[in-house]
């Protein structure tokens, strides 16, 4: 074990630095970060004017003192249903409004009564629900707390970090006259009112505008989530170190094991220990940083601190506090919904690479895995099929007829994604371009006219999707008789949406830029998740509202989850990038985000055979699969590799075959409960602190393990098996072990080691087709395997696989299986009202389940 | 234990119903070749032997047989595969997962018998296509056979020529080298009493003539050199040599580079001995020199011929090699078999696109210009034969072209195929600056089988 963990970490090292650091921000190079982080802890300047103090039913409201300055926040308390509790402080007079993230809560949070415990003048005790969940509000200094019986669970400000800095006047330009206030004279520091990164300037009209926060986690080591970072599932600690940055950022050859920011930002910290699980959610769409930690509080217990820094906006946090894993995820999801129920193809294997040449390439494509019997559902277009980067067009020399295309695919039950970029190219004659200047749908620079950057088509616009107008009039564009040559079976794919501009400060958008009355800086992390947001709308509308959309983005935000998949970015065919693909996307699944993939083989590079099979293998058991290669590497269609590759391939494509259906049932529990698809351990089996660390293998759902091999040339891996009394199946073999142990593992190419949780039963459609469309009427096998004591319980969940019915209509099959005592029965799980494939057979669905007969139509 | 502990239930069959839509003799899916393996009433055997069950469990849609043998007609087995009788067209197996999985693959739509796909029987369409195209193809195949016959001929007969032509020269090449060696023996004793006449000449016409060689002699010098530097930069330059045929040494017209820098060679010491008169170069001028210098003395005179004779054999040393060396190279070549590619040699064939014109060199180059300006690209310089084992000669590979940024350099493939004509037909770029185009020529067309005999055997009826 010893050994093994010597020379994962020496492969580690040996990974060279890719990316170029000096086009993106350190803290130091970041005005406000550096600014609030030469705060050190300390006493804090605020205090509670406890007799500002406002109880209503829904919430508390305080006024916070600035001693130094005496500036005015005001701070506001909600106790919300399902045990959170929601932190808000702004400027009680700000000068201007400042930016409160709008369209990422699905409601607003229903709250619950507080209640006054206790009261002095240096405190207030509120109760929190329950026997003894308690928040005290301390006046001087000012802080909070979060209280279990004796425990105190979270401290807010205990480090005395709040910092908030007031909107204000420039002082060589605001107007002198003798309102001089009590106030210490506040000294300008370099970076408030302007700041140039290289050779790009941010002219800072409003000044400086930041804001700051620590929390406190007694008794916790263990932190997760705060992604899109390309780091370990767990975070370190950044002592020494930068913060981790949140800000959305298109990285050129990223590199592994750091906090620089990547394409996405989801601003949401679990933090676990044996008995807690608790969430931080802070609701703030700007450049963000989170420091992080960890060692021994008072009395040696160890204790986790973690601070939050964003350059504008609002305080507004959002406290989850738990207990059990479930209850984060639930009440994360009750704020920011769930995983969009996905078609059921979208699950199954996407053939991409930048690009398909034209209709010819695309057509032998198709025949080649038909040829070689490996399944697909989705071949897809990068932007090189557009007619010169304009988007909703094609080019008419490779791609004459898309209709023609599609309907060939359509006609294998398959089907297509092309990109669809938020960069509009600036041409007269390109009419989205044209439409979207006239409607002044652009986002504008700091002069008021249309921002302009660089980006695949040239010179380019960018619409403001932060205008519900804009994201309407961009939904219709999906109509099939606006975008021509689309049919039923394209969907979309939203890459650069960070935004990218080529030619911008951090190949972004200058943070001066406008979005009506708010600065791009306000809203910079939220720009992606609004392009999926207005293209999936799109894509529900073309079809009345009957079809589910497939929207595939680079960049998202918190509540992303709500509009489709995300991938990984711009990843490189090397083994770390492999092995990294695990921690990103278990990192993305605890805020929400389960439809998440990394690119198979790796996007820059070339991959050797045995990495693209080994990429196979852990991918066809990773939530969103699919290949996907640059521009600039060789061809890597799954049978290019020889006849023993291939088979190996297609091998790894047809286990994700036969398992669709336990994972359609996965994301249909992930769209009802928000608990994610792809699993650390610790989620499962959180009392068990051997799992708190391990990246390297993962649960899909609760009932399968999968360790995929991840280093060259090996012959074994170690796969630890959790639970004590729990037993695992090994999937191929059926041998079965016991849990909590570590499972030495001999591998030879074909093997990808998957374990079935023992009571379990997985529903498994064995005969793989072309297509998972083409597998829809086919019998399901039903894997049961036995738990200690004899039994075994599962689901099954059936609909039509693509549209809304089985909301609006109720059209599914929901059955509890269960087997015992040597016999296998069916319940009904959830109510529905009908479903057409039942009915085909002409027998009563409701006589069937109420003679619990296994039989389930 | 394991197996006590894991259950498999399978088929739970959901609204699959079993209606069998076509009668058909033998169980559905089963060749006519393996009929007799299935006798009704009688247990059926899986084909590998590996188990024995009651005849009813053939085609009952759950696979029993290992080898998938039991279930010929449905998709139930994984390894199974189903028979289309096809009939008009050819049969053919597919793999079991394609039946009735709503795509129809048999023309005779015998593979979707359940699953509600609407399938037209399109095996007499097909057929008649297949054969159409067969007989277009046969046709091609005919004519460009017996193009191909020609060819081989021709290369046959050139190759002789050029064999000849070596064989030849490497005679002559023999001869000359003992005459060239003669000859630098007596350059080198005839060199020292030309330089001792010449000296004595130039002294005797400096005494008669010493003002006018004063006042003329050295422009004189210079024009003759001027001459030559036709861009007056003040060195002879190998175009500006190219310019001047009566330095061509095998008259063919031009002066190919290796030959001027033969020239180059011994042009280049004439230019810094001024006091040697241009009489190689500018024999004819010399008449109409009205301030010449008095003819040398006879003696003289031939010793400067046989020097001359002498340099003109060494000039002819290294063109021996030169052109030696070229028909070697060709000769060498594998232009296949019968030596039927030869015609491609130093031909080129261009094929222009919506951007860029394509331009194949056979054993040569590709390359890539675009239309509308810019430079030309190298797609790739000859690299080898590169079809599979059994047909080598059907694809070209030429690498080493111009690199490509982060990329390999750019190489191409060449596909040929056989036609009447020699034509580039496609050019595409399947990966980043890798190429492929097809290309076809009869040198490539097999001997065709008759018409009857390529239809045989397509149709099962």
């Amino acid at each position: 074990m010893c050994l093994y963990r010597v020379l994962v970490l020496s492969v580690f090292l040996s990974i060279t630095q890719a990316v170029d650091r000096s086009n993106f921000k350190t803290c130091d190079q970041s005005a406000f970060c550096s600014r609030q982080r030469a705060m050190k802890p300390g006493q804090s300047s605020y205090t509670a004017l406890l007799e500002t103090l406002e109880l209503s039913d829904s919430h508390l409201t305080v006024q916070l003192l600035n001693n130094n300055n005496k500036v005015l926040l005001l701070l506001e308390l909600y106790r919300l249903q399902g045990n959170m509790t929601r932190v808000k402080i702004n400027e009680l007079k700000p000068i201007k409004a400042r930016y409160e993230v709008p369209d990422v809560l699905i409601t607003d949070p229903p709250t619950e009564l507080m209640s006054v415990v206790a009261q002095d003048e240096h405190r207030v005790v509120l109760s929190l629900g329950g026997e003894d969940w308690r928040l005290i509000l301390s006046a001087q200094p000012f802080r909070l707390d979060i209280m279990e019986g004796p425990q105190v669970l979270l401290s807010l400000n205990s480090r005395g970090l709040l910092a908030f800095e007031q909107l204000r006047i420039r002082k060589d330009t605001a107007p002198t006259s003798g309102e001089e206030e009590e106030a210490e004279e506040e000294v300008d520091q370099p970076g408030m009112w302007e700041e140039t990164f290289k050779t790009h300037a941010d002219t800072k009209p409003n000044g400086p505008s930041s804001i700051s926060l620590d929390f406190s986690l007694p008794g916790v080591e263990h932190v997760y989530g705060i992604p899109e970072h390309a780091d370990g599932l767990r975070l370190k600690n950044t002592d020494g170190g930068d913060p981790y940055r949140l800000y959305n950022l298109d990285v050129f050859q990223y590199e592994l094991f750091n906090p620089m920011a990547l394409y996405g930002a989801v601003p949401v910290l679990l933090s676990h220990n044996t008995h807690r699980t608790m969430g931080l959610f802070w609701l703030n769409a700007a450049e963000t940083w989170v420091d992080v930690s960890s060692g021994q509080g008072s009395s040696e217990v160890p204790q986790t601190d973690v601070r939050w820094i964003s350059e504008s906006g609002i305080i507004d946090v959002f406290i989850m506090l738990g207990p059990r894993p479930n209850d984060v995820f639930t009440q994360y999801s009750s704020l920011t919904g769930t995983q969009a129920f996905p078609p059921l193809s979208s699950l199954a294997y996407h053939q991409c690479r930048w690009n398909y040449n034209d209709q010819e390439d695309v057509s032998a494509v198709d025949q080649g895995f038909d040829e070689h019997d490996i399944p697909y559902d989705f071949i897809w277009l990068d932007i090189e099929h557009t007619d010169g980067k304009r988007y909703f067009t094609w080019d008419n020399n490779k791609f004459p007829q898309p209709k023609d295309m599609l309907q060939g695919l359509l006609d294998k039950r398959r089907k297509m994604v092309t990109i669809v970029d938020p960069h509009i190219k600036v041409d007269s004659s390109y009419k989205i371009h044209t439409e979207i200047r006239s409607r002044g749908y652009y986002i504008k620079n700091k002069d008021g006219g249309d921002y302009e950057g660089w980006c695949w088509p040239g010179n380019a616009g960018y619409p403001d999707f932060t205008n519900p107008e804009m994201r309407k009039w961009w939904a219709s564009m999906f109509a099939y008789d606006q975008y021509e040559g689309s049919m039923e079976n394209l969907y979309t794919w939203n890459d650069m949406n960070e935004p990218s501009v080529f030619n911008g400060p951090e190949v972004t958008m200058h943070k001066d830029a406008l979005h009506g009355p708010w600065e791009h800086r306000d809203i910079h992390n939220l720009y992606g998740f609004y392009v999926q947001m207005a293209t999936a709308e799109g894509q529900i509308q073309r079809s009345g509202g009957l079809e589910r959309p497939f929207v595939l983005t680079r960049a998202f935000f918190a509540g992303s989850q709500r509009y489709g998949a995300v991938w990984t970015g711009d990843n490189a065919a090397e083994w770390g990038h492999l092995k990294m693909s695990i921690p990103m996307c278990l990192s993305l699944g605890l805020v929400g985000i389960s439809f998440c993939g990394a690119d198979v083989g790796g996007f820059f590079k070339t991959p050797s055979a045995e990495l693209l099979v080994r990429w196979y293998q852990a991918g066809a058991y990773q939530p969103f699969f699919r290949a996907h290669a640059h521009l600039d590497t060789p061809r890597r269609e799954p049978w290019l590799f020889g006849p023993d590759n291939t088979a190996l391939i297609r091998e790894a494509v047809r286990q994700r075959y036969t398992l669709l259906p336990y994972w359609y049932l996965q994301f249909y529990h992930a769209q009802r409960t928000g608990q994610p698809v792809m699993r650390p351990l610790w989620v499962e089996y959180p009392e068990d602190i051997a799992t708190f660390s391990i990246d390297n293998e993962f649960l899909i759902g609760r009932d399968l393990l999968v360790h995929p091999v991840t280093d060259e040339r090996s012959s074994g891996v170690t796969a630890y098996l959790p639970g004590n009394g729990e037993v695992w199946y090994d999937v191929h073999t059926f041998q079965r072990h016991d849990g909590a142990q570590n499972l030495s593992i001999p591998v030879t190419m074909s093997s990808i080691p998957v374990f079935q949780r023992g009571g379990s039963i997985i529903c498994r459609k064995n005969r793989v087709r072309r297509s998972s469309s083409c597998m829809e009427n086919d019998p399901y096998t039903l894997y049961v395997a036995l738990d200690s004591q004899g039994k075994a319980e599962g689901e099954i969940y059936i609909d039509d696989g693509h549209t809304f019915k089985h909301k609006t209509d109720k059209q599914f099959i929901h059955r509890r299986l269960s087997f015992t005592a040597n016999s296998l029965s069916s319940s009904v799980a959830r109510i529905w009202s009908s479903y057409p494939n039942c009915r085909r057979n002409g027998s009563g669905l409701l006589k069937e389940y109420e003679t619990q007969d296994h039989k389930l139509c | 234990m394991s197996c006590a502990l894991l259950l498999l239930l399978t088929s739970l069959a959901l609204a699959m119903g079993t209606g069998t839509a076509v009668e058909i003799q033998r169980p559905r899916g089963v060749p006519q070749s393996k009929r007799q393996f299935y006798e009704e009433n009688k247990p059926f055997t899986c084909l590998d032997g590996s188990s024995t069950i009651p005849f009813d469990r053939v085609n009952d849609d759950y696979c029993d047989c290992r080898d998938g043998s039991d279930e010929p007609g449905t998709a139930a087995c994984p390894n199974g595969s189903f028979h289309c009788t096809n009939a008009g067209f050819r049969p053919a197996f597919i793999p079991s997962s394609r039946i009735n999985d709503g795509i129809c693959d048999c023309c005779d739509t015998t593979d979707e018998y359940n699953s509600g796909a609407t399938c037209q029987n399109t095996c007499r369409e097909m057929g008649r296509k297949e054969r159409e195209s067969l007989q277009i193809m046969a046709e091609i195949t005919k004519e460009g056979f017996l193009l191909k016959q020609q060819l081989i001929h021709e290369a046959k007969r050139a190759q002789e020529d050029k064999q000849g032509k070596l064989t030849e020269l490497q005679g002559s090449k023999k001869g000359l080298e003992g005459k060239v060696e003669a000859l630098r023996t007596v350059k080198e004793t005839a060199e020292d009493p030309e330089k001792e006449a010449k000296e004595r000449h130039l002294k005797s016409w400096e005494e008669q003539k010493e003002l006018i060689r004063m006042e003329k002699d050295k422009t004189r010098m210079a024009e003759a050199f001027l001459e030559l530097d036709d861009d007056s930069d003040g060195y002879v330059s190998v175009a500006e040599l190219q310019s001047h045929l009566e330095l061509d040494p095998d008259s063919d017209g031009s002066l190919t580079e290796t030959e001027t820098q033969v020239r180059c060679l011994l042009f280049l010491p004439l230019k810094s001995r001024e006091d040697v008169p241009p009489t190689v170069q500018t024999p004819e001028k010399r008449e109409d020199d009205e301030l010449s210098m008095p003819p040398y003395d006879t003696e003289t005179q031939s010793l400067i011929d046989g020097a001359y004779i002498h340099l003109q054999s060494l000039i002819c040393g290294p063109e021996f090699i030169w052109i030696c060396r070229n028909l070697e190279k060709e000769i060498g070549f594998d232009f296949g078999p019968s030596a039927e590619f030869a015609y491609l040699y130093s031909q080129c064939y261009e094929l222009s696109t919506s951007e860029y014109i394509y331009r194949l060199c056979p054993f040569n180059r590709v390359s890539q210009k675009p239309k509308f300006g810019g430079s030309e690209t190298n797609l790739g310089l000859w690299g080898q034969w590169a079809g599979p084992e059994e047909n080598l000669y059907s694809v070209m590979k030429y690498d080493h072209g111009q690199g490509c940024w982060q990329g390999p350099n750019r190489s191409t493939t060449v596909k040929l195929t056989c036609g009447k004509e020699t034509v580039v037909t496609s050019t595409s770029e399947p990966s980043r600056c890798e190429y492929l185009m097809e290309f076809t020529t009869p040198a490539v067309c097999q001997e065709p089988a008759s018409l009857d005999e390529v239809l045989h055997g397509h149709t099962e009826l």
